[in-house]
């Protein structure tokens, strides 16, 4: 056949194509209307809130004087600016998060791939192990201070044993440790999430390329970080990021165990927020923390996406 | 596995190191757990001499009776059970309209919607607990079931969509085309042929908001102030601060709480993993 | 039964153009193949038909009445998909008896006509099974009955073959059109397979870029192409261009390639020195082995067959193909000469590929 290549016979592209007819009011609408309930509660249960939280943060809203409700302006934002335990707060934020991401997602990807290869009951030790992902998170967080108590719970005086502890003693209990027992705790809790997202990065790794890699001489390792680790980074960077945002927002297991104590050393913001919302009834306060911690999210955010983007442009 | 050209005693060690991995997690995983049981079954006058071995050398039903019979556990689980079905068996159904109309239908504003809800997961929950406090106490939804429903509902329905949607996307279309051709409208061919086919994923969507709901704590802790309307999770932790020392009774009581939620987990399990790995796949 | 008329149809995703102006008139019982290269209007053009996409402007009728409006359920019509699109919770007798089932016929007569055909298509053992127990074959038979049961005044196919190997395919093409020889209800077929369009179609539309290029009897296309686009499309191996200038005398024509040589050509009415392409289907080449005359090329790759023997040989810068039942004993690089047979030789305007 001869090299020419083949055109099409049609009209011109400057054809007069016809207007297309109006399609039918029913079939524009129809999508919303089965959108439409998702969409109201999302806005009166998520955004009227939100919208109205914000506006707190410039009131005076306290629950049990009937007078508050007034316009302070900034007040608040100063006020947190001076605010001792807002800023322990913030620096327990980063501790809690930063100790809690990195040990849940180092073992969990250690789990995700100790479980990505077949071997004999395979189902029933992934249920094992992603059972404590079931547990009711106030569960978790009682079982786990119970298991620090050296009254019923062994970890004391295992730790005694061990030489790490002179003697038994409750760790939620000792400031200068204390963030340590909801740490381990959000671990326990946390890696199953970890394991389940990176086996399934884990999987979508093609084998042929691990063939391919071997078949070129790579060993295992070098197979692990030249072929799967390139090939998942991406669902790792998002997952990390969601997950950061995720549990710095996360009081559940620290009001469980700890209620922010003793002396305020295991309070992150998220529980001082809450703290001041339901024993101090502040919410005027409260919303301001929340805005500050919104804002901070969102730099967070913004800083680890744009890193994530200048990294993807070099590679 | 690429196993050719590894020495036997090579596998072995890589099999051996692979068991013991795989045990120690297990062991991590269960252990908690077991103590949580431990405790429970521990009769009172043993607890301190025998608070740390591995069995007591006698067990007790009292703490179950106490929990079942004794005190108000009973009515904190029904609540729980009321308000966690209510909210799952809502969000199931809002979720998969939602879910159908992302996977089906191309329209204008659905790339903002999406993104909006996608930005819904990004706020900080806590946020909102004074808010929607202030919204629903004139409303008459404070220290009531139908308001902690509402709010589980609206928290879980942005993922429970994109989940339902990952569902329908397996759905071939053509299905839906040839039910058209046989003879059924949009809806009768949801109702025969699409519907069927989703189920599992409602089963999913339904367990995994379940899960959710019974677990939440803080915002029952804010709108629930009375004891007939608490939660197990509120209750439990009003009981820990009132009796603290009755370790037996509520562990008792938290083994009650670890029931449905475990039943539940074991059935969606499958298309938990399912359902994230489409997510990250296409994330 | 009824015939299919599309008239002016257009229609467009956005800014993307898809069917640009066509219009077909299929009759009564006709079986019409709509064939073209991927992305060329066909799919959408026949989901149109079956009401499952809007169009922009035109109508389209079906016996009499303007569908336009109508929903797929009221067209009284069957479509066989490329997947099947089998429902997967349902029996094979279910699938196939699901449209009168939603038609709320009797029982019994929904038995009977799934068994009908059950039988014609071979699936009697099969009824009680579901389609995850069946092989791919079999899932399209099913897919064929669940078309047939109804008994619409229109079937639709989509690709059905493709997603079949090799040798089921050419089994089922035989099949589906004695089938249809024996209901004889109009049939439109969307493929991209120029042979199955051959095969099968009484009449072939082929397309690109959402325009029609041509309308015909299958032998028609093949041996009268309106343009270069369906010379090349129609026959496999395709046929041959070759650039060259018009020439002629009073009683002669012929085209003069690049590099002198002259080829003889019909007579046209291309005018003289206008550029033209010089089209010659591969069996209408013949091979001198001694290059002694025609067009002079050097073998580049034979392919024996068995059968025949595909000569592809280099002219210039082009690889041209010949067909021959001879079996040749030729090497690469070896000096042969191609001479057509004028009778089968078209000539394209070079500018717009129309056929002269």
């Amino acid at each position: 056949m001869a090299g020419s290549t083949i055109t099409s016979y049609g009209p011109a592209a400057s054809e007069v194509f016809p207007e297309p007819r109006r399609r039918a009011w029913r079939a524009l609408i129809e999508p919303y209307l089965y959108l439409s309930p998702a969409l109201i509660l999302i806005g009166l249960v998520m955004f009227v809130p939100l919208l109205l939280g914000l506006s707190f943060a410039y009131r005076n809203i306290h629950l049990l004087n009937p007078f508050s409700g007034g316009f302070v302006g900034l007040d608040h934002f100063s006020a947190i600016m001076g605010d001792k335990r807002f800023w322990r707060a913030l620096i327990n934020t980063g501790w809690w998060t930063g100790a809690s991401l990195v040990l849940q997602f180092s073992l969990g990807l250690g789990l995700a791939m100790l479980l990505n290869r077949p071997f004999r009951g395979k189902r029933f030790v992934q249920a094992i192990i992603f059972l404590p992902w079931a547990v009711p998170i106030f569960l978790s967080g009682l079982t786990w201070a119970w298991l620090f108590n050296p009254v019923i719970g062994p970890l004391p005086h295992w730790l005694a044993a061990l030489g790490v502890m002179s003697e038994p003693y409750n760790i939620l209990s000792n400031p200068s440790v204390a963030m340590w027992g909801p740490i381990i705790a959000n671990v326990w809790f946390g890696i199953p999430f970890f394991a389940i997202t990176m086996l399934a990065a884990l999987q979508s790794v093609p084998y042929e390329l691990h063939e391919a890699a071997a078949i070129d001489g790579a060993s295992a390792w070098q197979r692990f970080v030249k072929v799967t680790l390139p090939f998942i980074a991406p669902v790792i960077a998002i997952t990390v990021l969601l997950r950061t945002i995720w549990i710095s927002n996360f009081a559940d297991l620290i009001i469980v165990m700890t209620g922010g104590g003793p002396a305020d050393s295991t309070q992150i913001v998220a529980s001082y927020i809450f703290t001041t919302a339901y024993r101090r009834l502040d919410f005027g306060y409260a919303s301001a923390i929340s805005t500050a911690l919104l804002v901070l999210l969102m730099l967070y955010s913004l800083i680890v996406l744009q890193l994530r983007r200048r990294l993807a442009g070099k590679v | 596995m690429i196993t050719v050209g590894q020495s036997k005693a090579r596998r072995l060690a890589l099999h051996a190191g692979h068991t013991a991995g795989l045990a120690v997690f297990m062991v991590f995983a269960m252990f908690p757990l077991f103590w949580l049981v431990k405790i429970s079954l521990t009769p009172n006058n043993l607890l301190y001499s025998e608070g740390i071995t591995l069995w007591p050398s006698s067990i007790t039903w009292d703490n179950y009776q106490f929990a079942l019979l004794g005190s108000r556990f009973p009515r904190f689980f029904l609540n729980s059970v009321v308000v966690s079905l209510s909210s799952a068996a809502i969000v199931t159904l809002v979720a998969a309209a939602g879910g159908y109309a992302f996977s089906r239908f191309r329209f204008a504003g659905k790339v903002p919607i999406m993104f909006v809800m996608l930005l819904t997961q990004m706020v900080p929950l806590v946020m909102l607990i004074a808010p929607i406090f202030k919204i629903m106490s004139p409303l008459g939804l404070t220290n009531s079931l139908t308001g902690l429903i509402i709010v589980y509902t609206a928290f879980n329905v942005p993922f429970a969509t994109f989940l339902m949607q990952s569902f329908f996307d397996g759905i071939p279309r053509e299905l839906e085309d040839a039910a058209m051709i046989d003879g059924c409208t949009r809806l009768t061919a949801l109702r025969r042929v699409i519907f069927p086919l989703t189920l599992p994923g409602m089963g999913a969507t339904l367990g995994f908001v379940f899960t959710a709901a019974w677990s939440e704590l803080l915002f029952a802790l804010m709108l629930i102030n009375s004891d007939d309307k608490m939660t197990f999770p509120v209750g439990m932790l009003t009981f820990v601060t009132k009796f603290s020392v009755d370790f037996g009774q509520m562990m008792a009581a938290g083994v009650l709480a670890l029931i449905p939620a475990c039943i539940f987990f074991a059935f969606i399990q499958r298309y938990l993993i399912q359902g994230l790995t489409a997510g990250a796949v296409k994330g | 039964m009824a015939e299919v008329t599309v008239r002016d149809v257009y229609k467009a995703y956005g800014a993307v153009r898809v069917l640009r102006g066509v219009s077909i008139d299929m009759h009564d019982g006709e079986f019409v193949v709509l064939v073209g290269p991927s992305g060329c209007g066909k799919s959408t053009l026949l989901r149109m038909i079956a009401g499952l996409e809007e169009i922009n402007s035109g109508d389209i009728l079906i016996g009499d009445r303007v569908v336009n409006d109508v929903a797929p359920k009221d067209r009284d019509i069957a479509m066989v998909f490329q997947s099947y699109a089998l429902y997967p919770h349902m029996t094979v007798a279910s699938n196939m008896g699901f449209s009168l089932e939603i038609r709320r016929k009797a029982t019994d007569l929904i038995t009977a006509a799934v068994g009908r055909a059950a039988g014609t298509l071979g699936l009697g053992d099969l009824l009680a099974r579901f389609p995850r127990e069946l092989s791919g074959g079999q899932r399209q038979r099913v897919a064929m009955g669940r078309a047939i049961v109804r008994q619409p005044q229109v079937f639709l196919f989509d690709e059905p073959l493709s997603n079949l190997d090799a040798k089921l395919r050419v089994q089922m093409r035989t099949e589906i059109k004695a089938l249809h020889q024996d209901m004889g209800t109009t049939a439109i077929y969307v493929t991209h397979d120029q042979v199955e369009a051959m095969t099968m179609a009484d009449r072939i539309v082929v397309m690109n870029e959402g325009v029609i290029q041509q309308i015909g009897h299958p032998l028609e296309v093949y041996d009268r192409p309106a343009n270069q686009f369906v010379a090349s499309f129609i026959g496999s191996p395709g046929m041959n261009f070759l650039e060259g200038t018009a020439r002629q005398t009073a009683d002669t024509s012929w085209v003069e390639m690049v590099d002198g040589t002259k080829l003889p050509a019909p007579r046209t009415d291309a005018e003289e020195g206008q550029t033209v392409i010089y089209g010659v289907r591969p069996e209408a080449l013949t091979i001198d082995e001694e290059a002694r005359s025609g067009l002079i090329a050097r073998v580049d790759v034979t392919e024996p067959t068995g059968l025949s023997t595909l000569v592809f040989s280099r002219v210039a810068d082009s690889i041209t193909c010949a067909f021959t039942m001879d079996r040749l004993d030729l090497t690469r690089g070896q000096p042969i000469g191609l001479v057509p047979d004028v009778a089968r030789v078209h000539l394209f305007d070079q500018a717009s590929g129309v056929r002269l």
